[in-house]
């Protein structure tokens, strides 16, 4: 690793990397082919294998985003990644029987002890395909579906085709259609009509080898009353090259049913991060994005509702973490196609040591959609004069019914706020890290408790980098 | 030497090139209790603040010394690790932290180790009690939409959780009911018996709760006057024209 990416990386605490497990690899690079063997290798019906195709031929006629970060998305060497790599025969039900290199990374991570502790069902993705999974027999019992995206098709074609790319069809940008092209691993899941999942299910995913690129795909349909919620973790090593994580969530959520999606993305500094996240509300259903971006180098990622039944309400709570060497661009989007649907956006960011953080946000009321309200709150929080943040928002409402607000602040920490806390025998990181905990805790508040401390304790060593 | 727990020499400060403190003496023994009265703008605030290592005042001239240690030497949090503790006229809100983790931290902080959960439950319980604060404190966030009488009780509430040795209070007293005043007073009257205080403040009615030892009277920068509580309830009656410098 150089000394500029060693700093860059700061306390970066998953930056380990075991050695690189490999059962097959494919050889560097995209083509048709490449798409087609890994359709093949999965033995997939004939319909996934055409999408793949068509997803591919798009994504190569796709001209790359002019917005964002254009100069670091060119940068991206297609021709440099790994697009499928299988690191264990299969994915197995018991952690005694997951690799041990691979089972210690997620030791490491501490993925077991959760599981055991307070989760409902985990996935657990290493490279390009789930190496573990496990469901509670009572939420089997009750007819939930959950497994891994592969055997999800593989046990579910029907439910499957009926609702893939229906939400994020390939065409919507070009790494949704990369996505579809290439995808491996993700969850499926479906919860029956009135089953409310009441543990948190998680999904971990973890990039080990070099110049990986990974493709998750994500496909979570709450029928009618249902409710779950959804928790997925990334981390990847800190390699002097980079890798690629272009992932796909589609969520449908039925009449009256609920979807709770929270995400701690914490990739390492040299991780591109482009990620489709995108939900649909039927009516009186209720979409929630909680959504935090701490790691990567670059971000792009917005999530999204389309309110499309009457009385359905979107939840959008994120917030963006930049710091050396990285570009947060991230925000949401929300469509009211609907009348008397209801949403909520919360986005908060903080940029240091010349991180970058962009809002980028569009709130559009169709004009059919009577008597809808919608609350967006974006701050911005600077901890130096070398860092930036900028808030894009847009604003399209076709119904002049609706009931808008929007808010926007920049702030720094205050010179008076650091004294007070250091008179009370804070050293100046620390207290700069009681500010920056603070400033995030609506964002913390809506996790599992053992993330939201985790995420605090990040913080709070990610501040002990800030002071010189 | 004369063995003061406190200090002050010949202090001079200036914030952004205005000096505020011109020539300020002032010694207190450990167990001691002093007054500094004076108007707006005698520099009182500004003489806390330097104590406590304000980084917006420089110290041009003179000394202050702590415990027998050159405070100037030491940053704001070493202060307060040595049992230096200030209550501010106007203590900063710290959105989204919620006062019972921050006094939990700040007692951790101060301390060198994080106190036992049990024990610190009681020994906040009974502060809280002395002070008539409800539980519901806990939950809200530090200073965040507090009223002016609530900042200062939790002002209190930390300087009696982290048993300073020398507490400067900045007007304490002022905005506060008559019942938010005896709760302060009777926080500052159950501070360890071997703890210094400065009491900063405009009028006398604190200082007939909290029976100062000294009372010091401050104009432009400079210590003036210097006598027992009498002294304060002559500035309550007649005011400071007396002592004012003839033009």
């Amino acid at each position: 690793m150089s000394d500029e990416a060693r700093d860059a990386v700061g306390e970066y605490r998953y930056g380990f990397h075991d050695p690189e497990v490999a059962t097959i690899r494919f050889d560097k690079g995209l083509s048709e082919q490449v798409v087609r063997d890994i359709s093949a290798l999965k033995d997939e019906p004939e319909w996934m294998t055409e999408l793949r195709v068509k997803a591919y031929h798009h994504f190569m006629e796709r001209p790359m985003p002019d917005w964002g970060n254009e100069a670091l998305l060119n940068s991206i060497d297609f021709d440099a990644v790994t697009y499928f790599l299988r690191s264990s025969e299969g994915t197995e039900g018991n952690w005694d029987d997951v690799p041990d290199d691979i089972k210690r990374t997620f030791d490491r991570l501490g993925i077991p002890d959760a599981e055991q502790k307070w989760l409902g069902g985990v996935t657990a993705q290493y490279e390009s395909e789930a190496v573990y999974h496990s469901i509670r027999e009572d939420l089997e019992e009750q007819g939930v579906l959950f497994f891994d995206m592969d055997s999800g098709l593989r046990e579910h074609p029907e439910l499957v085709k009926r609702f893939f790319n229906t939400v994020v069809p390939y065409t919507d940008n070009k790494f949704s259609a990369l996505n579809t092209a290439v995808w491996s691993g993700g969850s499926f899941i479906y919860v029956p009509k009135g089953v409310h999942v009441e543990m948190p299910v998680q999904a971990y995913f973890r990039i080990n080898a070099k110049n990986m690129g990974q493709f998750e795909r994500t496909l979570i349909v709450a029928d009618e009353g249902s409710s779950i919620h959804y928790v997925e973790g990334c981390t990847a090593p800190t390699y002097s090259t980079d890798s690629l994580h272009s992932a796909v969530v589609e969520l449908v959520a039925m009449d009256g049913a609920k979807i709770r999606y929270s995400t701690i993305q914490n990739w390492s500094s040299n991780v591109y991060n482009l990620v489709t996240k995108r939900g649909i509300a039927h009516a009186n259903a209720t979409v929630e994005w909680v959504d935090g971006n701490i790691g990567s180098k670059l971000t792009m990622k917005y999530p999204a509702v389309l309110l499309k039944g009457e009385g359905a309400h979107a939840e959008i709570i994120s917030v963006a973490y930049a710091g050396e060497g990285q570009h947060q661009d991230a925000g949401s989007k929300v469509h009211h196609l609907a009348p008397n649907t209801t949403s909520n956006i919360l986005s908060k960011s903080i940029s240091k040591n010349g991180g970058r953080s962009t809002y980028r946000g569009m709130l559009q009321v169709r004009p059919k959609a009577e008597g809808c309200r919608s609350k967006v709150v974006c701050d911005a929080l600077m901890l130096d004069a070398d860092s930036r943040s900028d808030t894009y928002p847009t604003m399209e409402v076709g119904n002049a019914s609706a009931d808008l607000e929007h808010e926007a602040s920049v702030s720094k920490i205050a010179g008076d706020q650091l004294f007070y806390l250091m008179s009370r025998g804070h050293s100046e990181a620390e207290a700069m890290g009681l500010i920056v905990n603070g400033f995030f805790e609506p964002f913390t508040r809506e996790l599992p408790m053992e993330y939201a401390s985790e995420l605090n304790k990040l913080l709070e060593i990610e501040m002990e980098g800030a002071i010189g | 030497m004369g063995g003061g727990l406190l200090d002050v020499k010949g202090l001079h400060a200036t914030v952004e090139e205005t000096e505020i403190l011109r020539g300020l003496d002032l010694q207190i023994k450990a167990g001691e209790v002093h007054a500094i009265m004076g108007l707006n703008g005698a520099g009182k605030s500004t003489l806390a603040s330097v104590i406590m290592g304000h980084p917006a005042y420089a110290i041009t001239a003179g000394s202050i010394h702590y415990d027998g240690e050159d405070l100037t030497e030491m940053e704001v949090h070493e202060r307060a690790r040595a049992g230096l503790f200030m209550s501010f006229q106007y203590p900063s809100s710290i959105p989204g932290v919620q006062v019972g983790t921050f006094l939990r931290k700040s007692v951790a902080a101060v301390r060198g180790e994080a106190p036992k959960a049990r024990e610190f439950r009681k020994e906040l319980q009974a502060a809280m009690e002395v002070l008539g604060m409800d539980r519901s404190f806990l939950g809200r966030y530090v200073n965040d939409g507090f009223s002016g009488g609530e900042k200062k009780r939790l002002e209190i509430l930390q300087m009696l959780l982290l048993q300073p040795k020398m507490a400067l209070l900045d007007e304490t007293d002022s905005g506060l009911d008559i019942d938010a005043l005896k709760a302060v007073a009777e926080g500052i009257n159950s501070l360890s018996e071997e703890s210094g205080v400065l009491l900063i403040t405009h009028y006398n009615r604190l200082l007939e709760l909290v029976v100062p030892d000294v009372v010091h009277v401050m104009i432009d920068g400079r210590i003036v006057q210097s006598g027992g509580p009498e002294l304060a309830q002559r500035l309550e009656a007649d005011g400071y024209e007396w002592l004012m410098p003839v033009a």
